[in-house]
């Protein structure tokens, strides 16, 4: 049995598939004859061959869904790949230091990226990334790793150090049936992702993840965090008992699915869903949300290379907007910098980063970027409900140079005759502590709050949510994490605005009473987690819920507050 | 052998993209295409070539097309460098 931390409910049953990195490692080996170089030469251009086809078939595979960026990323891919210097250096190489296709690209591919970067040109640096990739590529197929995460068996756990947002883009999951990480945390992409897929997976399993291999059967749960490799019989019948059962449970949730989220006397509370594409959208509502709390624009942004202009983004937001028929969306203003960054926006290294230029500080420098932003969502608000949340505000400066710059937009859209929502209702972000400590001031800049706990939570306690060494610290049930945000609500109650929640906090079953006792209004969070929130919800009462936080409030530590929490679910 | 010089129009400079463009335009044809950027020479069938020359939006190279189908390469290429450049 191998532990790890479960961050996506559920069991899964199924084979392994270990995820390898091409090994860009310099393997040394010198060829000893005429005919060991001609081997090479040819397993070269083979690979060559097979990676161009690879290419050739992503361009056409139209479940992709490909922007036409995507297609010209993937031009350019083309190009560089069959580009015949890099196989010239290749082969001169092999032919006089004797080195076998894999050193030899490693050293060639090594060289351009040291000269890209040694440019002074931002874009030309940033396109070493484009080499790297095209030398992974072919490392890949002059490896016989022959696997392109598009096309697995059915059944498929993938057993990963970890997972990047560019392994997940073309991930097909409907025969991916869980992961199970080396690495990684309950924030980390694999988790997120895992999450609003509802596949089961369990992270931060360590080294012995090492010693699976292809086909090994596997028993993944998680909801404990724990992994089978290759189990005994009774084992297996067991967790497919357990197994059965999850299923059964998890068909009466949808049974939920159309009910209101009404406690049993009376109160109304609002459940929507976090999104970043069209798909997480139907999936929220097929979950039964009624809106969306946040739908995060960074997607968009991401895998491709230079910024999409304000019709592009004005389409999907439309599409998006469309897609919700009428009822209300919540869009955030695009947060980067922190851990996401953009290939053609190319942000300095920092030794802070979550404490440096990202989110509303990047658009507020970058008005241009940001109007552009603006104006597309502006636009698209023409469509249905849709109201702006600006992510990171620190005080009440920022909210209101961000409003200007909407009013400015506005003011473009009006000359430029194009319709809008004049009255679009604007929010912030509750995630930074001197926003939460002051938001009986900000309280009366805006429509509605938002609390990020992520964020809020990393901050509070100064806790990095990426490193591994300091997870156990990383706690929402910390009294100053769950004092903040009860002020935060007393105060959006006190101003007469809305308050809702968009972190994870919001999907702890745990934590669901309690938060209903402090008068947070709306919850939302992954599609999946619905479910089960609403089924606590109604069969909570609100005068139960406010006795329960009133308890919670007075108690000294976390050990305590989520053991009475525990008690009383 | 013709030789003529191009001012690039595109404000990013022979980047990725038109860079792209101009290897797949000269693959077209069977004469020996080259840029020369002072005392630098280089063949246009190479993506690799192209953005090592670091050319920026502005700058001014020429192109020497060598072969049989010089003429028929050179209208193409002509429209490549004055019209459809600034745009990529």
């Amino acid at each position: 049995m191998i532990n790890g931390i479960g961050v996506s409910p559920g069991i899964s049953i199924g084979k392994a598939f270990v995820l390898k990195k091409a090994r860009n490692i310099a393997s040394g080996i010198l060829l000893s004859s005429e005919d060991e170089v001609l081997a090479e030469i040819s397993r070269f251009d083979n690979a060559i061959e097979l990676a161009i086809n690879e290419i050739e078939q992503l361009k056409v595979d139209q479940t992709l869904a490909l922007y036409k960026e995507d297609r010209e990323i993937l031009e350019t891919q083309l190009a560089l790949i069959s580009d015949p210097q890099i196989r010239e250096d290749v082969v001169t190489k092999i032919r006089t230091e004797k080195i076998t296709a894999n050193d030899a690209l490693l050293q060639v591919i090594e060289v351009v990226v040291q000269l890209l970067e040694n440019m002074d040109n931002e874009y030309m640096q940033a396109r070493s990334a484009d080499i790297k990739d095209i030398g992974n590529r072919i490392f890949k197929h002059l490896n016989k790793d022959e696997i392109i995460l598009n096309t697995f068996k059915p059944n498929t756990i993938i057993i990963a150090d970890d997972l990047a947002p560019s392994d997940t883009i073309t991930l097909d999951t409907r025969s991916v049936m869980g992961f199970a990480t080396q690495t990684g945390s309950k924030t980390s992409h694999t988790a997120i992702i895992a999450k609003s897929k509802g596949i089961p997976a369990v992270v931060n399993c360590g080294p012995p993840l090492k010693d699976i291999k292809d086909n090994d059967v596997i028993i993944l749960d998680g909801t404990k965090g724990i992994l089978h490799v290759n189990p005994d019989e009774n084992t297996l019948f067991e967790y497919q008992e357990i197994k059965s059962e999850y299923q059964k449970e998890a068909e009466q949730l949808k049974l939920l699915k159309e009910l209101p989220a009404i406690t049993t006397d009376g109160k109304k509370l609002v459940l929507s869903g976090n999104i970043a594409n069209i798909e997480d959208l139907e999936s929220t509502f097929n979950n039964g949300a009624e809106g969306v709390g946040l739908f995060r624009t960074e997607m968009l942004f991401m895998d491709r290379d230079s910024f999409p202009d304000e019709n592009e983004q004005f389409e999907f937001y439309k599409e998006v907007v469309l897609t919700a028929k009428g009822k209300p969306v919540v869009i955030r203003t695009i947060d980067i910098g922190g851990d996401k960054h953009l290939p053609y926006f190319n942000l300095p290294a920092e030794l802070n980063p979550f404490l440096g230029y990202r989110a509303i500080r990047i658009c507020l420098d970058r008005k241009d970027l940001f109007i552009t932003q603006l104006k597309a969502i502006l636009r698209a608000s023409a469509f249905s409900d849709l109201r702006i949340m600006f992510p990171m505000i620190s005080n009440r400066r920022e909210i209101r140079e961000a409003k200007m710059i909407l009013e400015e937009a506005k003011s473009i859209l009006i000359q430029e005759k194009l319709p809008f929502n004049e009255n679009i209702k604007v929010g912030i972000m509750i995630e930074v502590p001197s926003a939460a400590v002051t938001a009986d001031i900000l309280a009366q800049e805006v429509d509605f709050f938002s609390i990020g706990t992520n964020d809020l939570c990393q901050y509070t306690l100064a806790v990095d949510r990426m490193n591994e060494k300091i997870t156990h610290l990383y706690d929402p049930f910390n009294p100053a994490v769950l004092r903040l945000i009860q002020y935060v609500i007393e105060q959006a109650r006190k101003h007469k605005i809305h308050v809702g929640m968009c972190g994870e906090l919001a999907s702890d079953p745990l934590a669901t009473q309690l938060l209903i006792g402090m008068g947070l209004e709306e919850f939302s969070m992954s599609p999946n987690s619905i479910p089960m929130v609403k089924r606590i919800i109604l069969s909570s009462s609100m005068e139960q819920a406010k006795e329960l936080c009133k308890h919670v409030m007075e108690l000294e530590s976390s050990e305590d507050i989520t053991s009475y929490l525990k008690q009383t679910l | 052998m013709i030789t003529k010089d191009y001012m690039i129009t595109a404000p990013q400079g022979l980047h990725a993209r038109p860079a792209t463009t101009l290897i797949k335009l000269v693959k077209n044809y069977k004469s020996t295409i080259s840029l020369i950027r002072g005392e630098k020479t280089v063949l246009l069938n190479s993506m690799l070539n192209i953005l090592s020359m670091n050319i920026k939006g502005g700058e001014t190279i020429s192109i020497c097309i060598a072969g049989e189908d010089e003429f028929e390469a050179l209208a193409n290429i002509d429209q490549f460098f004055t019209q459809e450049l600034k745009d990529l």
